[in-house]
């Protein structure tokens, strides 16, 4: 069977004055039905472009190149347009951003926020959807008495907000939810929260999850998968138990170098060093080269992405077998 | 952390801080925002006491009080002996010397229209501590202390990248030859790889220089990387506070033992459903009665005491906490 979502060899381009960058260079990827993947990245890997690609939704500069493969369920999200697309946003594919607040209308109850997504997508009456609304609510812990269909957004918590736009991105059903940094702007106790209730609709809803997120903290025995990105592409991929038991590529290896750790024995943190490349600054070869700490004369070539275990690949020349 | 500095006796004595705001404007009304509410500590010299705490918790708006970048409301400051809150606008300027602030965003904090070098060399100008022909030499120094090309001296913000301008912003604090630092979650706006740098060069300088350093921010692993101590705040108090490893493995507030149960651990293998802390960080203007982390509290021995008596900070382990069932012996 093939997967739900495919993604395959996905460049994502903008004009610039000093020529044009590709932020997203290549980037594939399959999400099967009722998985999670994580997306991993630091500023500027291209994580979130990667996103907003599958809804189509880059800034007006932005240009999915030709040759880019966007696949759900069979349906080429690259050939859609107007209606079908505008369907295909929200049936097929459901989006939750780091900052709630932007994302609503402050001047609409979050209640008829919820409703409206309803409606359009499903032959409802304003009392049916509003009904299935008050259910979402329910669904997403805000079905409490005092009655939060009513409010208006800034009458609510930073943490409150995001289970809305989580009702909103549920209201239309979709068979993915794509969370990009759902969890970055909140507190911890309240990160906390919003995780366990993402693995929660997760689950009874059987939905296939993309997790776009810098912290591999909120990735470890959350999601299925992780792939990690560095300068707009992927570098590694694997089952969340094996990318973190046995990283392969040295910037995944840097990277849980250079996390601090609230538990076990304190060890000296083992910076990367260097800085994380900005878009169009990328070097020739492997792009993590000049940071790299097992750099060898060939990694000034392109290196080819290779399996290292059963599910496990990684771009690197380390991972080619002599 | 491990080896306190702290038999050395205290450089900075904070005792009952109060920072409150009033409503203020057109339309004010309502109850005062009780940012910090009776907050008391001691840093030692060559000390680092992080300060821990969710929003609202008051943990930066504890740092600028006694730094006084806010007006405090009221309580005691002491600064080697000198009383901060008293001093007069020149014997101020000259503390302001040895009390420096490194703040979060390191873009917000440097002027886009300086050059980098010109930023750091301010406040070298401000207290005539170099005469005019040794500053480029002192801020080819100070770039080379903190990791960067002093070649790069002329170049503005802009071009450089936010962990080369968190040190920009470390070496301009420095300049001036600063015994103790506020650090504002200075890492937090960094991404992880480059995190690590920003912290180990902050260990580092605390080794050469003596420096104390109040750290305040909300992650709990990075703290242990760099804490002497720490202290938790909720709501504008203290809750907990002690040595950092203690806290850390024995944490005695059900708020603590919250934040670390919360705590994202890269470690994990499964992930159990667990029943987290409800809610949210309360409204600093109408905090709770009684204890104030009370409406929020899982520990099964809350009672009616909880919700009317505030608790106090009382020793229990290696530390202090506020809390009416705390145990000795958790």
């Amino acid at each position: 069977m093939s997967p739900l979502l495919e993604v395959a060899n996905l460049r994502v381009s903008f004009p610039l004055a000093r020529g044009v960058v590709t932020p997203v260079d290549g980037v594939s990827f399959g999400i099967e039905r009722g998985e999670a993947l994580a997306l991993v990245g630091e500023s500027g890997s291209g994580k979130t472009l990667t996103g907003l690609s599958l809804l189509r939704l880059l800034p007006p500069s932005g240009r999915i190149e030709p040759g880019s493969v966007l696949r759900i369920g069979g349906t080429d999200l690259l050939a859609l347009d107007g209606e079908a697309l505008r369907q295909a946003r929200g049936r097929r594919i459901g989006m939750v951003f780091q900052d709630p607040m932007t994302s609503l209308n402050p001047v609409l109850t979050v209640g008829s926020q919820i409703a409206e997504t309803i409606r359009a997508h499903f032959p409802l009456s304003a009392r049916e959807a509003r009904a299935r609304a008050e259910a979402l609510l329910v669904e997403v812990g805000l079905g409490d008495t005092r009655g939060r269909y009513g409010n208006y957004p800034h009458q609510l918590s930073g943490g409150m907000r995001q289970r809305v736009m989580l009702a909103i991105a549920l209201a239309a059903e979709p068979e993915l939810l794509i969370a990009d940094e759902p969890t970055s702007a909140l507190d911890v106790t309240v990160q906390a929260q919003i995780l366990e209730l993402l693995d929660r609709l997760r689950t009874s809803r059987a939905m296939s999850m993309l997790l776009i997120t810098h912290d591999l903290g909120v990735v470890a025995g959350r999601t299925d998968r992780v792939a990690v990105m560095y300068a707009g592409r992927i570098v590694e991929e694997a089952s969340t138990a094996a990318l973190f038991a046995s990283p392969g590529h040295p910037y995944t290896r840097g990277l849980l170098a250079s996390i601090p750790r609230l538990r076990g024995p304190r060890q000296p943190l083992r910076a990367i060093p260097g800085n994380v490349p900005v878009p169009g600054q990328w070097p020739t070869g492997c792009r993590f080269r000049p940071r790299c700490d097992r750099v060898m004369p060939r990694c000034d070539t392109e290196p080819p992405v290779v399996p290292t275990a059963e599910g496990h690949t990684m771009r690197c020349w380390l991972g080619e077998t002599p | 952390m491990t080896n306190s500095p702290a038999a050395a006796g205290p450089l900075l004595v904070v005792r009952d801080l109060v920072k409150h705001y009033l409503p203020h404007g057109l339309f004010a009304r309502g109850h005062p925002i009780r940012a910090v509410d009776g907050v008391s500590l001691e840093v030692a010299p060559g000390e680092t006491l992080a300060i821990v705490g969710e929003s609202g918790s008051g943990k930066s708006t504890l740092g600028r009080t006694i730094l006084r970048l806010e007006q405090a409301t009221s309580g005691s400051v002491q600064f080697e002996g000198l009383d901060v809150l008293a001093l007069d606008r020149r014997p101020l300027q000259a503390l302001r010397r040895k009390m420096q602030i490194v703040f979060q965003d390191p873009s917000g904090a440097l002027n886009p229209r300086m050059t980098v070098g010109a930023s750091i060399a301010e406040g070298m100008h401000i207290h005539g501590l170099a005469s005019s022909g040794d500053i480029p030499l002192r801020v080819a120094e100070l770039m080379e202390e903190v990791g960067l090309d002093p070649e790069a001296r002329d170049r503005y913000p802009r071009e450089f990248s936010g962990g080369q301008k968190q040190r920009v912003g470390i070496a301009r604090a420095l300049a001036v030859g600063p015994s103790f630092l506020v650090l504002d979650e200075p890492v937090s706006a960094l991404d992880v790889s480059v995190q690590a740098q920003v912290l180990n060069l902050l260990l580092d300088l605390q080794r050469r220089r003596g420096l104390a350093y109040l750290f305040i921010a909300h992650d709990l692993a990075v703290v242990r990387q760099v804490a002497h101590r720490v202290a938790v705040m909720y709501l504008g108090r203290i809750v907990e506070t002690g040595p950092t490893d203690e806290v850390l493995a024995t944490p005695r507030h059900p708020y603590t033992q919250a934040l670390i149960a919360a705590a994202p651990d890269p470690d994990t293998t499964a992930r159990p459903f667990k029943l987290t802390l409800p809610g949210e960080p309360g409204d600093p203007s109408r905090p709770p009665s009684g204890c104030r982390f009370h409406p929020r509290c899982p520990h099964p021995a809350k009672d009616d005491r909880c919700r009317r008596e505030e608790p106090a900070l009382r020793p229990i382990g290696h530390g202090l906490t506020a809390c009416h069932h705390a145990a000795p012996n958790p």
